[in-house]
């Protein structure tokens, strides 16, 4: 690749500035998902801005195994960012901080210091292929899509026990399943599906909801096969150089396909593409091209409400829904009041707002894995929010959000389904044909 | 000192969940919200969950002379919970149970470790509330505001917290566990020891149950948001209306540097070339009431060539308070740190204060956004910093000295509503003199004779 990149994730020394900006107040305390759990000051940005400036003045090693551990417990939700009245871009200092010491260490350093909190860390590497297919977690490029059988992962973390239920993989992936290019007539314009690794191999009925919903607003798809994972999960584990390459390819890939807008349906993947490709690309010739992408990438809610004329929909749903606000789609793409507007335009739908519709559900990646104890602890509290509401549905904008409540709800009681709201969208859509 | 131990012995009080012992957990224990005061990373530190353990653990500190420091939520501005040796912290974040609320009796018996909007939350539900409300009660504890004495933005109507603690429960430095006060409104038995343990910064005892007074939530309020072009128009503005028995809840001053900033940052329409801002919120019980209160202070506002807005629904009171929330994220936008100051002078020097203010900001060329709490004379002068550039932070503690010097000749007080902890140390005796050091170490002497509890706090032991 071409280098001459100097980010924060390149260059501790660069934290410095950031961290600086932190004036310790602890507002962060009030809305850290960890910290309401654990109660301890390391659980919360305060803490950890605390040890990267213990690190850059030297009182202690980067790669102290407590360290490691603790700047590894935080769901990068960027709670903590919307609290903060100082403007501290928490998100780069912890990402800056774990690309620091994967550079020191290597990848597999982190691998086995987080890993080894699991009960049966052997099995993990077998196991979590599954898993690993559609977190991307730690995956190079070309091992991405490779899937191996569940049976494995029985025992490895406390979280996968009796009741541990995550979906079944899709057979043949929706990419490659699905038709590339999907054409109508007078289209009010040619808009890209970046797909998510969720959704290709987890959630693919999500993808085909996102497919009708489009060809019914008249907005020609395209679903390019090459594309790539968005590169978060990667990101978040502190290997920044293989972030880099997926951020490459996958603009390669929309460059060629000459679409107008790129659509996601996961919170995560879309920050990615907006916010983080700009800045892990930094001086390199890729910068252009991912800044040119900026304004363009929009969730499906954002897109269909502000940039297309929106068909509303006409088929009756007769539901209570409650939506849950993805972390990285609320504060990170700053998109909430769409989801809910769309809903409110089904006929027969009411939406109930539960308590703290925005507190973290405690999935963060390979988090509730690692850290299985405090995400129970997490998702157990959304969980009792949803039961309050008595809605029969939980809906929200981000697949790893769709696994994280399912699994909770099916834990701590409650007969909630959970589904995307597109597919609700869908779902209207589809039963306004039918009458 | 602590030693392998001390730690094994922590650890069969506390339980070995309890007990943090790695450094890189310590380290998240070496601050508050203080910027540039001395501190240590503690020994070890430990979560109690109930009074008996920190019985014990005070017995096992005197034997082995290790200083204990107690803390609530760390938001302290004055350097209170920081330790200042390896000693132990008491974190009190597990200990942070509601005991009772008793609308009959109009109390709420807590933990230490409750924060404050948590137990405003619960009490609301019976139309109660408890009124100190520092800018941090999203995190701050009720255990942090006892022992810092808080204050908060409703102080002129309703008082600061040591207006609301009727009793305690304290485990003393000596190892006794001390129970004074309780639910009688009346109650003269002994000292006031209410008052003594109120503002005792941790240095005193350590506080283990609270008893609140709790008062019936007003009903009604009304806002307005009022624009001066003369400081002198917006001080008289504040002398004037408490001058007509009206005592707005919350009377509250922006100065020109922060306005800017604030209509800079946050575009909610404010005019930049204004000299100073009030926003005033009157309440009560009453419809009537507070609607005269609302017009009085809309009368003096004219009187006093001020331009004015008022809140008719809840959403134009959002857009009015947006502004004052906007104070210290905008302050903190413009330079990395930033120094926050309390020194509080009387209401009627309110205007000399922020003239002294911004000429020492013009003498040493130094940002100073100041606000605060007008009604109380409680300024905030937020000095904006860049804490990596050497030079400029000698100037910042030159003018940091300069604003207490002028605070005291104008009848004023160091701090107040954060605490002397250890960043005010050095000017205490300029304002309570030789004699009044003397009396608060011979106070700290005879209850902690082993000088354990949260040592070179607030008392100073050496000349
Ligand atoms: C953004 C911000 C806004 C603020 N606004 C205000 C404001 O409007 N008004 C105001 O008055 N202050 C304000 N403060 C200062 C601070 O929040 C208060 O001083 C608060 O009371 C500290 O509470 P805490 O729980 O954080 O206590 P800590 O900071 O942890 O401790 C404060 C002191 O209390 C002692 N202590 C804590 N618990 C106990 C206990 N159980 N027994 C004995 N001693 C104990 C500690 O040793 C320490 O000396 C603000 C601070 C910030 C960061
Ligand atoms: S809210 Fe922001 S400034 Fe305050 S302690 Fe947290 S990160 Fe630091
Ligand atoms: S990103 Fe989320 S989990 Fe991490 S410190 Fe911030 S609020 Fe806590």
């Amino acid at each position: 690749m071409t280098v001459a990149a100097k980010t924060i994730f390149d260059d501790v020394e660069l934290l410095k500035k950031e961290l600086v900006r932190c004036m310790k107040c602890g507002n962060c305390m009030s809305v850290c998902p960890i910290y309401s759990v654990e109660k301890k000051e390391s659980s919360v940005a305060r803490g950890k801005i605390a040890l990267g400036e213990a690190v850059l003045s030297d009182d202690i090693k980067i790669d102290d195994e407590t360290l490691v551990k603790l700047i590894f417990n935080c769901l990068v939700c960027k709670s903590c960012m919307l609290a903060c009245p100082s403007g501290v871009r928490f998100d780069r200092i912890i990402l800056g901080l774990r690309a620091a010491i994967a550079k020191k260490k290597g990848i597999h350093f982190i691998k086995k210091a987080l890993f080894g909190l699991l009960k049966k860390p052997e099995l993990f590497d077998k196991g979590m292929k599954a898993f690993a297919a559609m977190q991307g977690l730690f995956l190079s490029p070309e091992e991405q899509g490779k899937r191996a059988p569940r049976g494995f992962l029985k025992g490895v973390s406390p979280r996968f026990d009796e009741k541990f239920i995550i979906p079944e993989l899709t057979k043949e992936s929706f990419r490659d399943r699905v038709k590339e290019k999907e054409e109508v007539p007078q289209a009010q314009a040619k808009a890209l599906f970046f797909t998510g690794c969720s959704v290709n191999y987890l959630y693919p009925e999500v993808g085909d909801d996102l497919i009708y919903v489009l060809k019914r607003n008249k907005v020609s798809v395209v679903t390019p096969k090459k594309q790539n994972c968005c590169g978060m999960p990667v990101m978040v584990h502190g290997d920044i150089e293989t972030a880099r390459e997926l951020a490459q390819k996958n603009l390669e890939v929309f460059e060629k396909t000459g679409a107008d807008y790129i659509i996601t349906v996961c919170g995560s993947c879309g920050s990615a593409l907006k916010h983080e490709y700009p800045i892990i690309l930094e001086g390199t010739d890729y910068e252009e091209k991912a800044k040119k992408w900026v304004e363009r990438v929009h969730d499906i809610s954002t897109f269909l409400l502000k940039v297309i004329r929106f068909e509303s929909p006409k088929g009756n749903l007769n539901l209570k829904v409650t939506y849950h606000d993805s972390c990285h789609l609320k504060k990170s793409m700053k998109v909430f009041n769409e989801p809910r507007q769309i809903l409110k335009t089904i006929p027969g739908l009411t939406l109930i707002d539960m308590k703290k519709p925005d507190a973290c559900c405690g999935s963060g990646g390979s988090f509730h894995l690692t850290h299985a104890d405090t995400a129970l602890k997490i998702v157990k509290s959304k969980t009792e929010d949803i039961k309050g509401t008595e809605a029969e549905i939980v809906c929200t904008g981000c697949p790893a959000c769709m696994m994280e409540l399912f699994e909770g709800i099916k834990r701590f009681g409650g007969n909630c389904n959970v589904t995307h709201t597109v597919s609700l969208l869908a779902e209207s859509y589809r039963s306004e044909q039918k009458s | 000192m602590i030693d392998s131990a001390f730690i094994e012995r922590c650890k069969s009080i506390f339980g070995a969940e309890n007990v943090l012992t790695d450094k890189a957990e310590l380290i998240a224990y070496s601050y508050d919200a203080t910027p540039g005061i001395p501190r240590e990373i503690p020994g070890v530190v430990v979560f109690p969950e109930n009074t008996k353990q920190i019985q014990e653990l005070i017995f096992l500190a005197r034997q082995t002379k290790t200083p204990i420091y107690p803390r609530g939520a760390g938001t302290c501005l004055s350097g209170g919970p920081v330790p200042l040796s390896k000693g132990v912290v008491v974190s009190f974040q597990k200990m942070n149970k509601i005991i009772e609320i008793d609308p009959d009796n109009l109390t709420a018996t807590v933990q230490p470790g409750v924060v404050v909007a948590d137990l405003n939350a619960a009490v609301s539900k019976y139309g109660l509330l408890y009124p100190p409300d520092p800018g941090s009660m999203a995190t701050s504890t009720i255990g942090g505001n006892v022992a810092e004495n808080a204050g908060g933005l409703r102080g002129l109507k309703y008082g600061v917290t040591k207006h609301y603690i009727m009793g305690m429960e304290v485990v003393m430095p000596t190892g006794e566990i001390f129970r004074f006060g309780g639910k009688c409104v009346k109650n003269v038995t002994a000292y006031d020891f209410t008052h003594l343990f109120v503002g005792s910064e941790g240095t005193l005892g350590i506080i283990t149950e609270i008893i609140c007074k709790l008062i019936p939530a007003p009903k009604y309020r009304k806002s307005m948001l009022a624009i001066f072009d003369k400081l002198e128009d917006a001080g008289k503005t504040v002398t004037d209306i408490v001058r007509a028995h009206v005592i707005p809840a919350t009377l509250e001053i922006m100065d020109k540097v922060t306005i800017q900033t604030v209509e800079n940052f946050a575009k909610v329409g404010l005019p930049t070339q204004a000299e100073a801002l009030l926003l005033i919120e009157v309440d009560g019980m009453g419809k009537d009431s507070v609607e005269w209160e609302a017009e009085k202070c809309v009368e003096i506002i004219k009187q006093n060539n001020g331009k004015y807005k008022i809140a008719e629904t809840d959403a134009e009171r959002d857009s009015l308070w947006a502004a004052r929330r906007a104070a210290l994220p905008a302050l903190a936008q413009v330079k990395p740190a930033t120094i926050l100051e309390d020194a509080t002078v009387p209401r009627t020097k309110l205007v000399d204060m922020l003239v002294a203010v911004q000429n020492i900001s013009k003498k040493y060329g130094l940002m100073i956004g100041t606000f605060g709490h007008a009604g109380d004379g409680n300024l905030h002068p937020t000095l904006l910093i860049d804490p990596m550039n050497k030079e400029e932070m000698e100037k910042v503690h030159k003018a940091v000295d300069e604003i207490f010097e002028v605070a005291l000749s104008l009848g004023g007080t160091l701090s107040g509503e954060h605490g002397i902890g250890v960043a005010k140390l050095k000017y205490l005796k300029n304002e309570i003199g030789r004699s009044g050091i003397e009396t608060m170490r011979r106070i700290k002497q005879s209850l902690d004779p082993d000088n354990i509890l949260n040592p070179g706090k607030l008392v100073p032991m050496e000349d």
